[in-house]
C-alpha cells in the first residue's frame, strides 16, 4: 500500500542574519503516514513540534531531506516543490488547522466558512448552505454566522476557523493544537469531525496541548526530543 | 552580513498544469547610470495574486509599469498567456501595445492624477475604457460603468461627480471600476492604498481582496507596506536594487524569510 | 540683349497675391488634405492683408485655386453683404480677376465662414471653410503633440466621452457648432463651426470642401463622395436643429436654416441665415427673373 507521506531525513534550522547565527529546530526526522491514519507529535515545549507542521506545510522552508507526499498523478517531495504546486495543494489535498483564524475585515462567518468550497467550484448557495450546517455543528451561534469574526471572541473565532478549515476534506490534515481554547461542545463536535474524516480515509498529524482529548483516534505517536527524534512508539 | 546558505533549490512545477498568465524573463533595465532592473524574471499563474515589495528605488514599481507596457527594458522577455498575441509583447508597436493595455491589462496607480482624467465624472472614467475597446452604446455605457463602480463599492448617488471633489479612497475606487471595466486578464496594483487613512486603507483593500475572490482574478500588486502584501498576496517576490533577492509563498516569506535583507524587511514590521 | 528684355516687367505683386512658391506649397498640401481625408495638414500660413482670425486659412486656398475664369462667392454666416465678406470677395476679384457673384448656383468657388449654403453644391464647386481651431482633440488634450499621436492612434474615445457626459448632464448632446465628426471612417475633423444643420450637407457630397485655418496652420478637406458622420451613440441618434418647421418672415420660405431676431414683446421672428436664397425667392415671388436650385434639405428634412 502507498503511503500518504514519507519524510525521510528532514531537518530544519534557521538563519537569523541579523544575529548571525544558527537556531536548530530538528535533524533527521523520519517517518511514514498511511491513509486514515492519525499521528500524534508528541515532546517538551519548543521542541520544535509546531516547527515540523510548518515545515510539512511549507510555511518554512526545509534545509534537507525529503517529504515524499503521493498524489494520484505520482509522487512529489514536498520540501522542493515548486510553489504554485504547494499552493494547489493547499487548495485541494493539504489542510492546517491552527488556533488562530486570521480574519479578513467585513467578511461574514458563513463567507469565510464557505470559501474553501467555492474556491472548489461548488455553487455559492449550496456552499453557503454547507458553511451554515458546520458553523452550527461547531456550535456558533445562528445570529453569529452573518457577522463578522473579527469581532468574536477567541474561542468563537476558533470555531468558525475549525469550520473552515474542516469543511472541505483532504487528504492530509496538519492539527496544530486545533483543542486550545474550545468548549466541550465544540471540542466534542471536532472529534466527531476528526474522527468521520479519519473513517474516510483522510491522513492527520498533530499537535495537540491535551492528547487525552483525541486518545480514541490516535494510531501512532512520534516523540520529539530536543536533538533528534526518536523512534516510533506504537499505541 | 554572513552569507545565506542556499536553501534547497525548487523545482519546476509539476501539478499545476495549466500554463502561466504572464512570464517575464530576464528583464533588465538602466535610466542612465541608474539600473533600475538587473535581470528580473517573474512569473504569475491564473487567479493568482503577487505581491512585490521592496522599498523605494528597489525597482518594483517600474517592473509593473513594464507589465503595463508603460517602458521598454534594454532587454527581455514578456510575455501574456493569450492566444491572438504569441510573442515578446516587448516587441508589439505603439498602437499595438496601446490596445493591449486599454483592454486586457487594468492598472490602479498611487497616485489618482496618472490614471484618472480627474475633470471628467466618474463614471465617464469608466465609461471611457469601454469607449476605447468600441462600445458605442450609451445606455450600454452607463450601466456598465454603473457595473464596475458598483462592483468596486462605489458610492452609486456619486457616480457623475468629478475625481477632483472625491475622497483619496473613494478616487481610488474609481481607477479599480475603470480598471476591472473590461474584465482584464491582469490587474495591477502600484500601492494602491498608500497615503489612504489606515481606516480607508483597509476597506480598500478589502474591496480588492473581494474582487479577486469573486472573479479569481490574476493581480500583481507592489507595495512597499509589508500588511498589504501579506492580506493580498498568494506569492510574495522581495526585490532590492533591481534584482530580486527572494521569493516564495507569502506565508514562508512572513514566517520563514530566507534572505538577510527579507529578514530585515519582515522583524521591521513585525 | 538687355536685362530688361530677359526679365518680366514690374508688378505690384503676384498673380493672385500670393507668390508662386507659396502657392506650390500650398497646392501640395492640399493635394494631399485631398489624399487622407480629414487628416490635418500643416502649412506655411503667409500673411495676407488681413489679421488672423478673420479667414485668413480660407483665404490662401481661396487665392491658390483661383484663375481668372473663377467666379467667386464669399460668405459670412451666410450673408454675403458684411463688411468682411465684402471685403474679401472683392480682394479676390481685384487680385485673380474673377468674377464676384452671390449666387450659389454661379459661383465655382465658395468661401465660407461657418455656414453651408441651402443649395446643393455641384461637382464642379469647390467649398473653402475658414476655420478658427482644426483641433477636434483640443478640448479633450490640451498638448498638441498628444493630440496628433491620438490621430494616429485613432484614439477617439475622450469625444465620445465629452458627448457621454453631455447627456449625463443635460440629458442631450449639447454640442451645437463644429460637431466632430468622423470622415471616411478614419480621421476625426471638426467641420469649423457650421451648425448640426450643415453637417448631413458634407456626407458623400459631390463637391470638394477645403477646410483651412490660417492662425494654426492646419488645412484639410473633404474629397467628393466621401463619408462624413457625425460621432453619435448607437443608441441616440444625431439630430441638426429643430428648424425644420420655422418661416423666414420676410420670404416666406420654410424648412432651412435661420437666424433667430429677438423682437421687442419677448418673441421672436426667424429669417433665413443662407441671405442670397432668400433673395432669389423674394426676386421670384416679385416676377423677376430668380433661379433657385435644388437644396439639399427638402421640406426641412435631409433625404438619406
Amino acid at each position: 500500500m502507498i503511503p500518504v507521506l514519507e519524510v525521510q531525513d528532514l531537518a530544519k534550522h534557521f538563519q537569523m542574519h541579523h544575529l548571525g547565527q544558527k537556531l536548530h529546530a530538528f535533524d533527521s526526522i523520519n517517518f511514514t503516514l498511511q491513509a486514515g491514519e492519525f499521528l500524534l507529535l508528541r515532546g517538551p515545549n519548543g521542541v520544535g513540534k509546531s516547527t515540523l507542521l510548518r515545515t510539512l506545510y511549507r510555511s518554512y522552508l526545509p534545509r534537507a531531506g525529503h517529504i515524499w507526499y503521493h498524489t494520484t498523478e505520482g509522487r512529489i517531495d514536498l520540501a522542493t516543490a515548486a510553489d504554485v504546486d504547494i499552493a494547489l495543494l493547499r487548495r485541494r489535498e493539504i489542510g492546517f488547522v491552527t488556533q488562530f483564524l486570521i480574519a479578513r475585515p467585513r467578511v461574514a462567518a458563513e463567507d469565510i466558512v464557505a470559501e474553501p468550497l467555492r474556491r472548489a467550484g461548488m455553487p455559492a448557495h449550496e456552499a453557503l448552505g454547507e458553511a451554515r450546517r458546520w458553523l452550527a455543528e461547531f456550535g456558533v451561534k445562528r445570529d453569529l454566522w452573518r457577522a463578522y469574526p473579527t469581532t468574536f471572541s477567541g474561542g468563537e473565532q476558533q470555531k468558525v476557523n475549525l469550520a473552515r478549515a474542516l469543511i472541505l476534506p483532504q487528504r492530509l490534515l496538519l492539527l496544530d493544537e486545533p483543542t486550545a481554547s474550545l468548549d466541550a461542545g465544540a471540542r466534542a463536535a471536532l472529534i466527531r469531525r476528526l474522527a468521520d474524516l479519519k473513517a474516510a480515509g483522510v491522513a492527520m498529524i498533530g499537535v495537540f496541548h491535551h492528547p487525552g482529548d483525541v486518545a480514541g483516534l490516535i494510531d501512532r505517536k512520534i516523540e520529539l526530543t530536543a536533538q533528534e527524534v526518536s523512534e516510533d512508539v506504537a499505541v | 552580513m554572513i552569507a545565506t546558505a542556499p536553501p534547497l533549490a525548487l523545482q519546476a512545477p509539476q501539478l499545476m498544469t495549466t500554463p502561466p498568465l504572464l512570464t517575464m524573463t530576464g528583464v533588465s533595465r538602466r535610466y542612465g547610470d541608474v539600473v533600475a532592473l538587473r535581470d528580473v524574471s517573474a512569473t504569475v499563474y491564473p487567479g493568482e495574486v503577487l505581491g512585490i515589495v521592496g522599498e523605494s528605488g528597489s525597482g518594483k514599481s517600474t517592473l509593473l509599469r513594464m507589465m503595463n507596457l508603460e517602458d521598454m527594458p534594454d532587454a527581455g522577455d514578456y510575455r501574456l498567456a493569450l492566444p491572438d498575441l504569441p510573442g515578446n509583447l516587448f516587441d508589439l508597436d505603439r498602437f499595438a501595445r496601446r490596445m493591449l493595455c486599454a483592454t486586457r491589462i487594468g492598472i490602479v496607480y498611487q497616485n489618482p492624477h496618472l490614471g484618472l482624467l480627474m475633470k471628467h465624472t466618474s463614471s465617464g472614467n469608466v465609461a471611457e475604457r469601454l469607449l476605447i475597446a468600441g462600445e458605442r452604446s450609451f445606455a450600454a455605457l452607463r450601466g456598465r460603468a454603473r457595473e464596475a463602480l458598483d462592483a468596486s463599492e462605489f458610492p452609486l448617488d456619486r457616480m457623475d461627480a468629478r475625481p477632483l471633489e472625491l475622497s483619496g479612497g473613494m478616487q481610488q475606487r474609481v481607477q479599480l471600476a475603470k480598471a476591472i471595466a473590461l474584465e482584464p486578464v491582469l490587474l495591477l496594483l502600484d500601492e494602491p492604498t498608500t497615503g489612504l487613512d489606515v481606516s480607508v486603507q483597509a476597506l480598500v483593500l478589502d474591496t480588492l481582496k473581494r474582487l479577486q475572490r469573486d472573479r479569481a482574478m490574476t493581480i500583481v500588486i507592489v507595495s512597499h507596506d509589508l500588511g498589504v502584501i501579506r492580506t493580498m498576496a498568494d506569492r510574495v517576490m522581495v526585490m532590492r536594487r533591481g534584482r530580486v533577492v527572494e521569493q516564495g509563498l507569502a506565508d514562508q516569506i512572513f514566517q520563514d524569510p530566507q534572505h538577510d535583507y527579507t529578514q530585515q524587511l519582515v522583524h521591521a514590521k513585525l | 540683349m538687355t536685362i530688361a528684355t530677359l526679365t518680366k516687367p514690374w508688378e505690384a505683386m503676384s498673380y493672385g497675391f500670393l507668390d508662386a512658391s507659396a502657392k506650390r506649397e500650398l497646392r501640395r498640401k492640399m493635394l494631399k488634405a485631398i489624399a487622407v481625408p480629414g487628416c490635418q495638414m500643416p502649412y506655411a500660413s503667409r500673411e495676407v492683408p488681413m489679421a488672423r482670425g478673420w479667414g485668413t486659412g480660407g483665404l490662401q486656398v481661396t487665392l491658390t485655386l483661383l484663375r481668372p475664369s473663377s467666379v467667386v462667392k464669399v460668405i459670412d454666416q451666410g450673408a454675403d453683404d458684411s463688411v468682411n465678406a465684402a471685403s474679401i470677395r472683392s480682394f479676390l476679384s481685384k487680385v485673380s480677376g474673377a468674377r464676384e457673384t452671390w449666387d450659389t448656383l454661379e459661383a465655382t468657388i465658395i468661401q465660407s465662414r461657418h455656414r453651408i449654403p441651402e443649395e446643393r453644391l455641384r461637382a464642379d464647386q469647390v467649398l473653402v471653410l475658414q476655420v478658427p481651431n482644426p483641433e477636434p482633440l483640443r478640448p479633450v488634450e490640451p498638448n498638441m503633440s498628444v493630440a496628433r499621436q491620438m490621430h494616429a492612434d485613432a484614439d477617439y474615445g475622450r469625444l465620445w466621452l465629452i458627448l457621454y457626459e453631455q447627456i449625463v448632464r443635460s440629458g442631450r448632446v449639447m454640442q451645437g457648432a463644429a460637431y466632430p465628426s468622423l470622415v471616411n471612417g478614419r480621421h476625426v475633423m471638426t467641420p469649423s463651426p457650421i451648425p448640426r444643420w450643415d453637417v448631413p450637407k458634407l456626407h458623400m457630397a459631390q463637391h470638394l470642401t477645403f477646410l483651412s485655418a490660417g492662425r494654426e496652420k492646419r488645412l484639410y478637406a473633404v474629397p467628393p463622395f466621401t463619408r462624413v458622420e457625425p460621432l453619435v451613440f448607437s443608441d441616440v441618434p444625431f439630430q441638426v436643429e429643430d428648424h425644420a418647421a420655422l418661416t423666414c418672415h420676410r420670404s416666406g420660405l420654410t424648412g432651412y436654416f435661420m437666424n433667430e431676431i429677438p423682437q421687442g414683446g419677448g418673441g421672436s421672428q426667424f429669417e433665413l441665415s443662407d441671405s442670397n436664397l432668400g433673395i432669389k425667392a423674394i426676386r421670384q415671388a416679385e416676377g423677376a427673373e430668380a433661379r433657385v436650385g435644388s437644396t439639399w434639405y427638402e421640406n426641412g428634412k435631409m433625404p438619406q
